[in-house]
Parts: C-alpha cells; sequence; structure tokens
C-alpha cells in the first residue's frame, strides 16, 4: 500500500517571529490530512507552532545536473561579499 | 482494613455513584486505547499508524488519571493498574461500542468517530464538573478529544464521500456498529451526579447525536432507519438498559480483549521494569 497518497513536504515554524523550516515529508490523502500526520510526526515535543503542508509535486525544484551554470559562477565574485567595507566603530554587530 | 478512607472533599453519599462513573469512562478509554493498540501496522499507510498509535496513547493517558482518582475516591489503597488489571470483563463498564473489533479501516474509523464525538462533548462538559479534580482532567482531555474527533470526522467524510468502495465499506461499518451507540446517548444511574453539578451536563447524548447526524450528512452516509429511535432523545422507556455496556453488560469481544491486555501482569504480578 505505500506509496499510494501523495507525498506533501512540511515546514514548520518552531516560535513567534521565526521562519517556517523545512522539517520532512508525509504521505497524506489530501491537505488536511497531511496536515494531522506532520502534527503527530514533526511536533510531538512542542517543535512548533505552526505549520504548512505543500504537495511535493508543486515544488519546483532545480536540477542537480545545473549546478554548474546556476551556481559555479558565483564563486569568483568576491566583491558581492561585504569583506572589503570597512565598518564604522558604531557598528557592534554585523 | 477497616473500611473506605473517604476523600474530606468528597460528599460521602456521592462516593458510590462518583467512583462508577470514574471507572465507566476509564474504561471507555482503556478499552478503545487497547483496541486501537491492535491496529497500529495495520493502517492503509506509515502515517496513519502513528495517528492512532497517538490516539491510543492520549485515552491511556486519560485512563490512567481516571483510575488513579477513582483509587482515592474508593479509598481502598488500589492504584491505576489494579482498575486495568485485577478486575473482569463483567466488572468493566465501559460501552460496548469500544470494544467492537477493528474490522476493515472503515470499521475503526466509523467506531472511533461515534466514540470522539461522545468524548469531546462529554469533556467540553465536565470542564463546568463541581468536581475540581475532574474539572482539570476535562480541560486537557478535551483539547486531546477535540483533535481525535478532527482526525476521525475527517476520515468519516473522507470515505463517505470518497469512492463507491469506500462509500459502501463505510455504510456497512455505521450499519454494523449503529446498534451499539444507544450506550451512547444516555448512561444510566447517574442523576445523583447531575443534581450535585459533579456531571454537569445530562444532555451529551443528544449534542452527540446532532455532531453525527450533521457528519453523516456530510458524508453522505445514511443513518439506519430502523435502530435510529434508540438512539434519540427518548425518555429511557424505549431504551434497553439491560443491556448497557455501562451497566457492565458486554459483547463476547471485550474477553480476549482484557485477557490480552491483563496476561502479562496476571503472569508476573508486581513486576517492574
Amino acid at each position: 500500500m505505500t506509496g499510494s497518497w501523495p507525498m506533501w513536504e512540511v515546514f514548520v515554524r518552531a516560535r513567534r517571529g521565526v521562519d517556517h523550516v523545512h522539517f520532512g515529508s508525509v504521505h497524506a490523502a489530501d491537505g488536511e490530512s497531511a496536515l494531522q500526520a506532520a502534527r503527530d510526526l514533526f511536533t510531538r515535543r512542542q517543535e512548533g507552532v505552526s505549520i504548512w503542508v505543500v504537495r511535493s509535486s508543486d515544488v519546483v525544484a532545480s536540477d542537480p545536473d545545473d549546478e554548474a551554470e546556476l551556481f559555479e559562477p558565483a564563486a569568483d565574485k568576491d566583491y558581492r561579499f561585504p569583506t572589503h567595507y570597512e565598518l564604522p566603530a558604531e557598528v557592534d554587530h554585523m | 482494613m477497616t473500611g473506605p478512607d473517604l476523600l474530606p472533599s468528597l460528599q460521602p453519599s456521592l462516593q458510590p455513584s462518583l467512583l462508577t462513573h470514574l471507572l465507566r469512562q476509564g474504561d471507555r478509554a482503556l478499552v478503545l486505547a487497547q483496541r486501537l493498540g491492535q491496529v497500529i501496522t495495520h493502517a492503509p499507510e506509515l502515517e496513519e499508524d502513528m495517528a492512532i498509535a497517538n490516539i491510543s496513547l492520549d485515552l491511556i493517558g486519560q485512563a490512567r488519571h481516571l483510575y488513579t482518582y477513582a483509587g482515592e475516591v474508593e479509598g481502598l489503597g488500589h492504584d491505576e493498574n489494579h482498575f486495568a488489571y485485577w478486575r473482569s470483563a463483567e466488572e468493566f463498564l465501559n460501552p460496548q461500542l469500544v470494544e467492537q473489533p477493528n474490522g476493515d479501516f472503515a470499521v475503526t474509523i466509523v467506531r472511533q468517530f461515534f466514540h470522539d464525538a461522545y468524548a469531546l462533548h462529554y469533556w467540553e462538559s465536565m470542564e463546568a464538573s463541581s468536581d475540581a479534580t475532574l474539572a482539570a482532567l476535562a480541560a486537557r482531555a478535551r483539547k486531546e478529544t477535540a483533535f481525535h474527533l478532527r482526525h476521525s470526522q475527517g476520515w468519516v467524510v473522507r470515505l463517505g464521500d470518497g469512492t463507491d468502495e469506500s462509500h459502501r465499506r463505510a455504510q456497512l461499518a455505521i450499519d454494523s456498529l449503529w446498534r451499539f451507540t444507544s450506550d451512547l446517548a444516555s448512561i444510566p444511574d447517574e442523576t445523583e451526579l447531575h443534581d450535585s453539578g459533579v456531571v454537569p451536563d445530562s444532555e451529551v447524548g443528544e449534542r452527540w447525536r446532532d455532531t453525527v447526524v450533521a457528519a453523516l450528512a456530510d458524508a453522505t452516509l445514511d443513518i439506519p432507519a430502523s435502530t435510529s429511535t434508540s438512539t434519540g432523545t427518548s425518555t429511557g422507556a424505549g431504551t434497553d438498559m439491560a443491556s448497557s455496556g455501562w451497566q457492565g453488560h458486554h459483547s463476547s469481544h471485550l474477553g480476549p480483549l482484557l485477557e490480552e491486555l491483563q496476561a502479562l501482569t496476571r503472569a508476573h504480578p508486581g513486576a517492574e521494569w
């Protein structure tokens, strides 16, 4: 029977003010059911205050084979990093 | 021991009926928890196994609190384990619905829905109990039970309003379990507890029926016509109290369930981890 229900990606917000973070995935017949399964699996120990579920097939993902053209061009562009800025003394944390 | 050591906070005349009430509700939770334990690894998906296991554990937690309090009310030094492991089937006071076998997934879900609708209205009403221990327990159990009902009611609608096969199976489950719901319509012999405010709501059965009627309509499922009056707002004259699980009358399914539940404790009395 495994695999007969679609997969859903689960995002949990640990506490107010922080972002939802990807926690894992569940099988479920529909969104409400996925939400309940996610609650049972990922918030048993008070890990969250909010849950999002997204149908896995609705996620548009980058292809690992495209790594060279998507990500490697950023490797030699160190001017995109703020390392060359002189920070004013008043700025304690950056 | 000379006699029961009564709780100072308890009106002595209420002691026997409160003890019976606690055992009825504790047995309801424990017997269903045990049944649900037998479903684990047999649900349609791993996620549903998890959901059912969680519900079972919540029910065990509720039973433990009810039994522990029953021991205090009884005043004979019994702990929760005594009530769970050392009583026979005829001493159990659960409604017959919860001892019924798991059947297919539709039977497990319909049984759970009938139960959860009852349990939610029960705990909601018990938050206003004049008994502080029960009111505190109700505040916690209501939240757990609301989630259980959301799960089981969602599935009843999904099955009933799903495919032809799921609808057929859901309707068969309702037809086969309906006669056991008469226990949920009313509990006999609790007038004293209603009058004293310990069990403030004597109309949980009516609320149960409203919830069930609405959900089954939503699920495009039918209430069996032939027996529908037995759970209605009857005066009690038409209901068959002699066969009520709350009175200790049970189907043949409870004995084997308890045997499995109690075997280890009885083979090794007093054993600990």
